[in-house]
């Protein structure tokens, strides 16, 4: 641990000339300032959704129109297929989800909102990144070995992924798994620089009750990162050594166990739910007490209900397995974790709407992201507890039921609350402001069409629809009219919605070039990061702030101002 | 975290626990999920298997392996022993501190001299899961204990030189009684 050296010289008290001097490489390609590396994990990510974005465009349309010609990617064949919804489900996930709601919101945000300089470990900081970078190029480079991409699903249950017989793509799972792995390193040393600094780099006064909802979450989602990784690194090597060493370990005929993969798997990739949520929870905490002006109803039951979560979400992961042939007295404890983990989720999202109630709220684009995330999820919450019981789950497995309820959660974090967080701090990211009239075209343009795509699949779900099937031609009862029509209306909203995220970026450009310069703090808040300067030089602040109060002291009585930012000492 | 801030004295944080031995109990949290993980998935196919250790497989050398474990818990004594005397004179440790590298160095060339033996009794990756999760335990535990070492072995050089912090070291032994301490729990699951 021979990263506790500061990474730049003791900075004087104004002006930092010394920062000037930086060079292009050493600023830009490998930068130690963590706004820096948040940009390039916020960029990056941005580069991956758009090619899980293209990956689920191919899909779709081969799904609507079996057999045509895809626009940009030509025909669709059943491994081409497998290998576009294995990866547009693992990008998202992985190289979208986490990089930015983790780790670009989490690089930027946790040393400006607890007012301090940098991370504490910067140099490992700089290493997660160029580990993660390294995941995404081994990523891309599994699409071009012989054989092509893995196509066996991106949760890779054996048999089907540890035998090259099976899978057909002898290299391309195994360098799947190994982006997978990297992407893991990369975000175990971020997550031990975000709990670590969040721990011992707060500014003075701030106590454990002031540090914003948003810095808790992500130190949370990063502790339950670093506890439930460890089993699935473990399933992943073993992976791999079935791969390409010949081992048994999942290979029933040789002693070893296919469910095993499962619950390796699942005990991470069920806290991983909560891991990429609990962010996009706190985003909206912000954003809500801030556009409603008024103090977030309840700031320590949310925080202890985000603990519960954390503890309740490693005792669920078999409810992924309710058909896996697990004892169905399993079946009954995970029902009953299942249903009882809804509990604290729904009461943050009562407590959102507590703090709502009452206040002057200002329908802002991140204003109205943060709603739509609130309903949104409620969606997918809702027809969450169908497949967390297990007798409608045996009906339900693997339908598009489960696809539309994974999409109604996910989308809400991924994308919801990516957009709420990235119109909140655009101005103090870029030193700009966005349009606000384009941001709401956007906002309006993404969450109709995207109701659009995923409420017909629920239909298509409960009429039977399998996941993973290439083309509903050959089942009868599929291929009717209505049915296909259904699948066509899913497509063209995809469309619509793909269509209308041109004029985010159109937004972003323009108003990185030419937007209104940004005042310090637009919104008023009263969370650090709004008092220092828009965009934040290196090293923060001009003068490390004092903490007095809490961040959500709005409309206080008897004050002239609305708000009373963290560090104000009257 | 020894930071100079040049700006008008402010009142300090002073942290429960220094930055690099938070950062590596973190890190250790971590790797103790991984091993926790691999145990388990061992003792599931262990427990489906009809007969332990498989047919035809040999029997691990719990004996020699039982004299190789006492090497490393000396080791892990070795190290408290040389906390103790760094916390009154930092240029006395380092003798204690060598003495802990030796014997972890003699763990890590026992156990490659006994895998020799093994493989050469039939006992390979892929003869059976056995096997397979023998090498990949171990090995595993090896390959952490060989990164220990060379942690402890560039402690050492930087305490000849007299540059060691005392946080620097106590992460460093942190990842020392991680290795030493997660080894008696593999013997006993996986030995017997």
């Amino acid at each position: 641990m021979a990263e506790t050296v500061p990474s730049h010289p003791p900075a004087p008290e104004e002006g930092h000339p010394h920062h000037e001097e930086m060079s292009f490489w050493s600023k830009y390609i490998f930068p130690l300032d963590h706004k820096m590396i948040g940009m390039q994990y916020l960029f990056t990510g941005i580069a991956m959704a758009m090619v899980g974005g293209f990956f689920a465009y191919t899909f779709r349309m081969q799904l609507a129109f079996p057999g045509i010609e895809v626009p940009g990617w030509g025909l669709v064949s059943p491994a081409d297929y497998n290998a576009l919804v294995t990866n547009h489900g693992a990008i998202m996930i992985f190289w979208v989800a986490m990089p930015v709601l983790i780790a670009a919101f989490g690089n930027f945000l946790i040393p400006l909102m607890i007012g301090c300089d940098d991370m504490v470990f910067p140099r490992i900081n700089r290493l997660s990144y160029q580990i993660f970078f390294l995941s995404v190029l081994v990523l891309i480079a599994s699409f071009l070995v012989e054989g092509g991409a893995f196509g066996g699903a991106w949760t890779a249950y054996p048999p089907l992924s540890a035998k090259a017989e099976y899978s057909l793509t002898p290299l391309g799972s195994s360098l799947w798994l190994l982006a997978v792995a990297l992407e893991f390193v990369a975000f175990l040393l971020g997550g031990i620089n975000f709990i670590t600094t969040a721990m011992n780099s707060r500014a003075p006064g701030m106590k454990m009750y002031d540090i914003p909802i948003v810095v808790w979450m992500i130190v949370l989602a990063s502790i339950m990162f670093m506890l439930s990784v460890g089993p699935l690194v473990a399933g992943a090597v073993m992976l791999f050594f079935d791969q390409q060493l010949g081992t048994g370990f999942f290979d029933p005929a040789r002693g070893g166990d296919p469910v095993l993969w499962q619950h390796l798997f699942w005990f991470f990739g069920h806290p991983e739910v909560y891991v990429v949520l609990l962010p996009a929870m706190g985003i909206v905490a912000e954003i809500i007490t801030v556009f409603a002006r008024k103090k977030l109803f309840a700031y320590k039951t949310v925080l202890y209900t985000a603990f519960g979560t954390g503890i309740l979400s490693f005792t669920v992961w078999a409810h992924h397995q309710f058909v896996a042939g697990i004892d169905p007295r399993m079946a009954h404890i995970f029902t009953i974790t299942t249903l009882l983990i809804s509990v604290p989720i729904a009461e943050m999202c009562f407590v959102y709407i507590a703090t709502l109630y009452g206040g002057s709220i200002r329908l802002t684009t991140p204003m109205l992201w943060a709603l739509a995330f609130i309903a949104e999820f409620l969606i997918g919450g809702v027809t969450g507890i169908f497949l967390g019981a297990s007798g409608a789950d045996i009906y339900f497995h693997d339908s598009y039921f489960v696809l539309a309820h994974f999409h109604y959660t996910f989308f809400p974090i991924a994308i919801i609350g990516f957009y709420a967080g990235i119109t909140y701090w655009f101005p103090k990211m870029f030193g700009r402001m966005l349009d606000d009239r384009l941001g709401k075209i956007h906002f309006w343009g993404t969450i109709i069409p995207f109701n659009g795509i995923f409420l017909p699949l629920f239909i298509l779900g409960l009429a039977g629809q399998h996941r993973r099937i290439y083309n509903y031609e050959h089942f009868p009862e599929l291929a009717t009219p209505e049915l296909q029509a259904l699948r066509v209306l899913a497509t063209v909203s995809l469309l619509v919605m793909l269509g209308f995220q041109l004029v985010f970026l159109v937004n972003f450009v323009r108003s990185l070039r030419r937007g209104e310069k940004a005042p310090q703090n637009p919104w008023k808040a009263n969370t650090l990061e709004w008092q220092a300067p828009s965009p934040p030089p290196h090293g923060n602040f001009a003068t490390l702030p004092t903490v007095y109060r809490g961040p959500y002291e709005y409309s206080v009585p008897g004050r002239a101002e609305d708000y009373w930012p963290q560090n104000a000492p009257e | 975290m020894g930071k100079v801030v040049a700006l008008p004295v402010r009142p300090r944080r002073e942290p429960l626990l220094p930055n690099g031995v938070l950062g590596m109990l973190l890190f250790v949290l971590a790797e103790i999920m991984l091993f926790a993980g691999l145990i388990s998935a061992f003792l599931v196919v262990k427990g489906l298997a009809v007969e332990w250790p498989p047919v035809g497989q040999p029997r691990l050398p719990v004996e020699e392996t039982a004299f190789n474990t006492g090497a490393l818990l000396l080791s892990g004594a070795a190290l408290a022993w040389a906390q103790a005397r760094f916390r009154r004179a930092p240029s006395t440790a380092l003798r204690p501190v060598l003495l802990a590298v030796a014997l972890g160095g003699l763990f890590v060339c026992f156990q490659g001299v006994e895998w020799v033996g093994l493989v050469r009794e039939g006992l390979t990756l892929r003869s059976s899961t056995h096997g397979s999760f023998f090498y990949l335990i171990v090995g595993l535990h090896a390959l952490h204990a060989v990164a220990a070492i060379l942690a402890l072995g560039w402690a050492a050089l930087r305490l000849a030189e007299g540059r060691l912090r005392q946080d620097t070291f106590a992460s460093v032994q942190l990842f020392w009684y991680f290795v030493v301490g997660l080894w008696p729990i593999l013997y006993w699951q996986v030995y017997f």
